[in-house]
C-alpha cells in the first residue's frame, strides 16, 4: 500500500526546524513545570504558615530580634520579589540553612540523598527482574495459574500498607529467622569503615575492595530494597502484561507462527521487542514512585535517606529542610517524567 | 428473541419488567439498566467479596458504641500488653491496657471519614477544572492543563507531607493534603470526556434550545462524565487510604489517643520484636478495606466502564 502526501500536510518545514520547535516546547514545558514546582513549595513555605518569623525566631523574640529576622528574611518585600528572590537561591543551590543543625540544607541533601537513590535503584532492579518475565508469561499464558498468581501479587502489591509489610518483615526476617541484618545501613561495626566516594555504601564498599563491609551491607539493605521491589513488581507486571497482550493479538504475530518461527522467537523477539519503549518509560515512572515511596520505607528501616531527613525536619519544624528536600524530589521526579517522555518520542515513531 | 423471552414466563413480574428491552419510561429505563448492571456486576465473586467487606466496614462505623466490647480511650495499666484471646479481650491490649479489638472497630469510623471527605472533595474539584477547561477550550484550557500538569508531575506523598507541615498535623489537614494531591488525574479523565461530548449532536440540540455554558456542563456534560469517575475514585481509595494511614503512621494525621489505624501501627511498633499484634492487627484492617476497595474498582469498571476492561 502506498501512502499519498496529502495536500497541505506535506514537510513545509525543514526538519531541523521542526526539532527545534520542538526542543523549545519541551524545554518550556520543564521549565513551566518546575516553576510551579518552586511556586508551589513558596506559598508552603513563605505564605501558608501564620508568622514564618515566629517560627524562626521563637515566641519570646524581642521585638529588635524580630524586626532583624523579618528584614534579613526579606519579608518586607512584594511577595513577588520574595518568589524571586527563592528561585534566585535555588537556582545557586542555596536552600537556606536547618534550624536543628544550622548547616546548609543543600548540603545535607546531598549527604543523605545517596542512601535514597541505591535504595530505589536496587529496588527498581529487583521490580523489573521478577516483574518482566512475570507479566510477559502472564500475557502469554492468559488465564492460567501463572496469570492468576500475577494477578493475586499485584493486586496485593496494591493493597497493602508498605510500613506496615516493612514490619513485619522485619519482625519475621529479623527478629524471629535472623536472616537478616536489621535496621540501618550497616552494622553498627562497619559505620565509616569505607571511604565514601559516591555516598552508596554498595559502590563504596566495591571500590574498596572490602567484602565483609559489602556482604554487611548487603544483609541490610536486601530487605528495604525487596519490599520496594514488591511494590515496583506489581505496577511493572501489570503493565508488562497489558502491553503484551496488545501485541500478541496483532497479525503479525500470527504471520511470525504461520512462518514457522519458533515460540520463544515470536515472543521474546518479535512481541517483546514491540513493548520495549514501553516499557522503559514505565521503568523510570516506576523507579520515580520509588524514590518517593522511600520515605515511610526508610522510616521503618532507619535508613538515613532522603525521606528520613524530610521526615525527622517535619517533626521538628524545619521548614527549610523539608522544602530543599520536597524541591530536590520533585525535581527528579519531573525530570524523571519528563526523560521517560522523551524516549517514548525519541525511539517510537508513532508518537511523532 | 423468542429465546429470551421464553424464561420469563416463569420469572416474577418485577423481574420481567426491570428485564425489558422497551422501557416504557425514562425512569423505567435507568431503573432497567441499574438492575442489569448490578446482573453482571453480581456474577463477579471477588468484586461481590469486596462490596460485603465495604458494607460491613460501614455498619461497623455505625453501630460502634454497640459492637465494641469495650471503652477504645479507657486505659487499664494493669493489663497492658495482653496477647491474643485473654478473657474480655479477644485481640489482645496495646501499651496502655486499652482493648484492641474495640480501638479496631471505632478507628473504621476514622478511615470512612476519611474517604468520604476526601471522595467529596478531590473528584468534585477534578470534574469542575476538567469539564471547564473540556467545554471552554482556548487559553482557559491550557492554563488549567498546565496546573493541572504541574500537580500531577509531583510526588504525591512528599507533597502531602509539606502540605501537612505547613498546615499543622490532624485529620482535616490530611484529608486537605491528600485532596490537593489526587484531584488532577480526575480533571484529565473529566477533560477527555468533555472533548468527546462537546461536539455531539444532541449538545448542539440543546444549545439551539437555548442553553447556556452552566447549564450545558451541569446537566449535560456532568452525568456523563459521572461513570468513569466513579470507577476512577474506587480505584484511588485504596491508595488514599494507605496515604492517610502512612500520614498518621508518621503521625501528621489523626492524634493520639485517636484510634487511627496508621497511628496504632505507629504505638505498637517500639514493641513489634516482643509483642507483635499491637503493630499488625491494625495493618491487616488496613489491606483488608484497601483490598476491598481494589476489588470492588475493578468489578465496577466492567459493568461502568466497559471499553476498559484492564486485560
Amino acid at each position: 500500500m502506498t501512502i499519498q502526501a496529502e495536500p497541505g500536510k506535506g514537510r513545509r518545514r525543514s526538519p531541523l526546524t521542526s526539532i527545534a520547535i520542538s526542543t523549545f516546547k519541551t524545554t518550556g514545558t520543564i521549565l513551566a513545570t518546575m516553576l510551579g514546582l518552586l511556586f508551589v513549595t513558596f506559598i508552603i513555605g513563605r505564605v501558608m504558615p501564620i508568622d514564618p518569623v515566629i517560627s524562626i525566631v521563637g515566641e519570646r523574640a524581642s521585638k529588635e530580634t524580630y524586626e532583624a529576622a523579618y528584614q534579613a528574611m526579606g519579608l518586607d518585600k512584594p511577595i513577588i520579589i520574595q518568589f524571586f528572590y527563592y528561585i534566585w537561591d535555588i537556582l545557586h543551590g542555596d536552600f537556606g540553612q536547618s534550624l536543628l543543625n544550622a548547616r546548609p540544607v543543600a548540603e545535607d541533601i546531598r549527604r543523605v540523598f545517596p542512601a535514597t537513590l541505591e535504595l530505589a535503584t536496587l529496588g527498581t532492579f529487583i521490580g523489573v527482574l521478577i516483574g518482566v518475565p512475570l507479566g510477559v508469561l502472564a500475557a502469554v499464558r492468559r488465564g492460567s495459574w501463572i496469570d492468576q498468581i500475577a494477578r493475586f501479587v499485584a493486586l496485593i502489591g496494591y493493597s497493602m500498607p508498605i510500613f506496615w509489610l516493612g514490619l513485619v518483615g522485619l519482625l519475621i526476617f529479623y527478629g524471629i529467622l535472623g536472616w537478616v541484618g536489621g535496621p540501618g545501613r550497616v552494622g553498627i561495626f562497619y559505620v565509616d569503615v569505607v571511604p565514601s566516594v559516591t555516598g552508596m555504601i554498595l559502590v563504596d564498599s566495591l571500590l574498596d575492595g572490602n567484602w565483609t563491609v559489602f556482604k554487611d551491607a548487603m544483609s541490610h539493605i536486601i530487605l528495604p530494597a525487596s519490599l520496594l521491589g514488591y511494590y515496583s513488581l506489581a505496577y511493572i507486571s501489570r503493565m508488562t502484561r497489558s502491553f503484551m497482550l496488545e501485541q500478541m493479538n496483532a497479525e503479525y504475530i500470527t504471520t511470525a507462527r504461520v512462518k514457522g518461527l519458533s515460540e520463544w522467537t515470536v515472543i521474546w523477539r518479535h512481541a517483546f521487542g514491540n513493548i520495549k519503549v514501553q516499557l522503559i518509560t514505565v521503568i523510570a515512572l516506576s523507579y520515580a514512585g520509588l524514590l518517593e515511596g522511600s520515605v515511610l520505607t526508610e522510616i521503618i528501616f532507619a535508613w538515613p535517606g532522603i525521606g528520613s531527613y524530610i521526615t525527622t525536619a517535619l517533626l521538628s519544624a524545619d521548614m527549610n529542610a523539608v522544602l530543599g528536600g520536597t524541591v530536590v524530589v520533585g525535581l527528579v521526579f519531573v525530570c524523571l517524567n519528563v526523560f521517560s517522555d522523551l524516549l517514548y518520542k525519541f525511539f517510537d515513531p508513532r508518537a511523532k | 428473541m423468542s429465546l429470551l423471552n421464553t424464561p420469563q414466563g416463569n420469572q416474577p413480574r418485577w423481574r420481567s419488567w426491570l428485564l425489558t428491552d422497551t422501557p416504557t419510561s425514562r425512569n423505567h429505563a435507568r431503573v432497567a439498566s441499574l438492575y442489569q448492571g448490578w446482573l453482571s456486576f453480581r456474577g463477579n465473586s471477588m468484586a461481590m467479596f469486596g462490596l460485603i467487606i465495604l458494607v460491613l466496614l460501614v455498619l461497623i462505623a455505625i453501630f460502634a458504641p454497640l459492637l465494641a466490647p469495650h471503652d477504645p480511650f479507657v486505659q487499664d495499666l494493669a493489663n497492658r500488653l495482653k496477647p491474643l484471646a485473654t478473657d474480655g479481650h479477644i485481640l489482645g491490649t496495646d501499651s496502655l491496657g486499652r482493648d484492641i479489638l474495640s480501638r479496631l472497630i471505632y478507628g473504621a469510623r476514622i478511615t470512612l471519614y476519611i474517604v468520604i471527605l476526601v471522595a467529596l472533595i478531590a473528584p468534585v474539584a477534578g470534574l469542575f477544572v476538567g469539564t471547564v477547561a473540556g467545554y471552554v477550550g482556548g487559553w482557559v484550557d491550557t492554563i488549567l492543563m498546565r496546573i493541572t500538569d504541574i500537580f500531577l508531575a509531583f510526588p504525591r506523598l512528599v507533597l502531602a507531607l509539606a502540605f501537612v507541615a505547613a498546615l499543622g498535623a490532624g485529620i482535616e489537614n490530611a484529608v486537605i493534603a491528600i485532596s490537593l494531591t489526587a484531584w488532577p488525574p480526575y480533571a484529565r479523565i473529566a477533560r477527555a470526556e468533555t472533548l468527546t461530548i462537546r461536539n455531539s449532536d444532541y449538545i448542539s440540540a440543546v444549545k439551539l434550545q437555548g442553553a447556556g455554558p452552566f447549564r450545558i456542563i451541569t446537566r449535560h456534560i456532568w452525568p456523563l462524565c459521572i461513570s468513569s469517575l466513579i470507577v476512577r475514585v474506587t480505584l484511588d481509595m485504596a491508595g488514599i487510604i494507605l496515604a492517610a494511614a502512612g500520614l498518621g503512621f508518621l503521625g501528621l494525621g489523626a492524634q493520639p489517643p485517636s484510634p487511627e489505624w496508621g497511628a496504632m501501627i505507629s504505638e505498637g511498633r517500639k514493641f513489634i520484636l516482643d509483642y507483635w499484634w499491637v503493630a499488625t492487627l491494625p495493618g491487616l484492617a488496613i489491606f483488608l478495606v484497601s483490598l476491598a476497595f481494589n476489588l470492588l474498582g475493578d468489578g465496577l469498571r466492567d459493568v461502568l466502564d466497559p471499553k476498559d476492561d484492564g486485560s
